[in-house]
């Protein structure tokens, strides 16, 4: 069973949100994704600074087989990047909601927030894909 | 879609299934990184009933395979196996396949899941002159596991309880197992020792059962399509649709070994005589990454500017930790050392052609 902490905000595409204040979050990949993925070896993300978009690709993780698109949950700025996990990808899947994080993005449209999924919604679509 | 008389055993194994061609195979059990270490450390079984499998008899048999492959079959052996090219009058590459000899009357080859209907067509049309002779599709009725790992001898005497030590590189034998006939062959395609196993379909899921069962505790697991392929990548062993197909001749890749031309007539041979003497403009090259990046096949390869070719294979190395590939360049930048560009996703990435295989196994 995937683990889906109750205290995130999550895409269909597998993201989860972790609002640090009120217009910052930390973005990762689900452990629902990572356990989907299996073993991953490499991931790339953008630098700080870099715009993105919401539902727009912002990083690329690549398991031995295949590559997959991550998908910027909000719009806004990249303020951080976790340089360790493109060091050691194998920290994605053992611990995708804390050394396995992402990005930081400052938001720039408090009202995507609510196109954001609740950890029930979540655990429906991520159920259903079996 | 095809099932192999395994798909219900790989699905108690918890297997990751995929479509590969008409098929559904195991892609994976455990991840593809365990299974390929099991693989390069003690053994993996494969179940790879999906390739096809053609029995061939009649008096000019032997002529007939001559004429199809590039490789010359006068060096084999009874009882023994060679890999070579099947190729068209353009010298393009039909398939890769084996050629395994019972005696100048009668042969089999296993030949690549995706184009065993091609193949046989063609078998059929070339048989003209070499008549009688009867080829038989044993794809459905027989099934192919393969055991491969530096282990797979002592895991095959402790499953018969039988000596294998003399069945070298690259032979067969036949075998009677529980009242059932299988054989027996030293090959594989992972470039570890290992053996492959052809099995009446209808016994096959016992067979595996069996070979796990008496050899999980001594280090043999199930291994999927993903660790074949990162095992066969390393060995540089090509993989028809992406290191090669009908618009690339042997001598444009690693297997030119495997064209003879001093053997006598065979499908292509002019042509790649012709293309010999023109000189060889394009060669399958390895390299490995020097920046950070995993090259996948269709990749742009650059020097400076100028597109030189494209990847045909890529992946994460297990083995050596590496990003590796095997790409498709204009000859002249096929120079151990070479340094070149991989395209990924809009961006140039260093990399430098290496020596191949990428990984070679100590044979004691």
């Amino acid at each position: 069973m995937a683990n889906i902490p109750n205290e995130l905000l999550y895409t269909k595409t597998h993201e989860w949100v972790k609002k640090i204040n009120q217009n910052e979050v930390i973005v990762g990949i689900t452990d629902h994704a990572q356990q989907q993925l299996k073993d991953i070896v490499f991931v790339e993300l953008p630098s700080v600074g870099k715009a993105v978009k919401a539902g727009v690709t912002c990083a690329v993780v690549e398991s031995v087989k295949a590559a997959y698109d991550i998908y910027a949950p909000l719009s806004g700025k990249v303020t951080k990047a976790n340089q360790i996990i493109q060091g050691k990808p194998e920290l994605v899947n053992k611990d995708p909601y804390g050394e396995g994080w992402f990005l930081h993005i400052e938001t720039s449209n408090p009202n995507e927030f609510n196109n954001l999924l609740s950890p029930a919604q979540y655990r429906a679509i991520s159920e259903s894909e079996h | 879609m095809k099932k192999t008389p395994l798909y219900d055993t790989h699905l108690k194994l918890n297997a990751t299934m995929v479509s590969y061609h008409d098929y559904f195979m195991p892609l994976q059990y455990d991840t593809i990184i365990n299974e390929h270490h099991s693989v390069r450390k003690n053994a993996g079984l494969f179940d790879v009933s999906h390739m096809g499998i053609f029995e061939i008899f009649g008096n000019k048999a032997f002529p007939f395979i001559q004429y199809i492959i590039t490789n010359d079959a006068g060096k084999l052996a009874d009882k023994q196996v060679q890999y070579t090219p099947l190729c068209n009058e353009q010298g393009g590459v039909l398939d890769d396949i084996l050629v395994y000899k019972w005696h100048k009357e009668h042969f089999l080859l296993v030949v690549n899941c995706a184009n065993k209907e091609k193949d046989l067509l063609w078998l059929q049309k070339q048989a003209g002159t070499f008549r009688p002779l009867e080829i038989r599709d044993l794809t459905d009725t027989m099934s192919l596991i393969a055991l491969q790992g530096p282990l797979s001898e002592r895991i095959l005497e402790n499953t018969f309880s039988t000596k294998f030590d003399y069945l070298k590189r690259f032979y067969f034998d036949d075998f009677v197992w529980d009242g059932i006939q299988i054989i027996i062959s030293r090959t594989g395609y992972t470039g570890e020792d290992g053996f492959e196993i052809f099995a009446d379909a209808q016994h096959v899921v016992k067979l595996w059962n069996l070979l796990i069962d008496k050899n999980k505790e001594g280090g043999l697991m199930p291994a999927g399509l993903g660790a074949r392929d990162t095992l066969r990548l390393e060995a540089c062993l090509l993989l028809y649709g992406n290191d090669m197909d009908e618009t690339i001749t042997p001598l444009e890749t690693t297997i030119d070994w495997a064209v003879k031309f001093d053997k006598g007539g065979f499908i292509g041979k002019e042509a790649m005589l012709r293309q010999k003497a023109r000189g060889i403009d394009r060669k399958l090259a390895g390299f490995e990454m020097i920046d950070r990046g995993i090259p996948r096949h269709d990749y742009p390869v650059l020097k400076g500017n100028e597109i030189i070719g494209k990847v045909t294979s890529g992946s994460f190395s297990p083995t050596t930790n590496k990003n590796i590939g095997l790409c498709l360049i204009k000859s002249q930048y096929n120079r151990v050392g070479e340094e070149l560009h991989i395209q990924i996703r809009d961006n140039n990435y260093n990399a430098q052609i290496v020596k191949t295989p990428f990984y070679k196994r100590n044979i004691t």
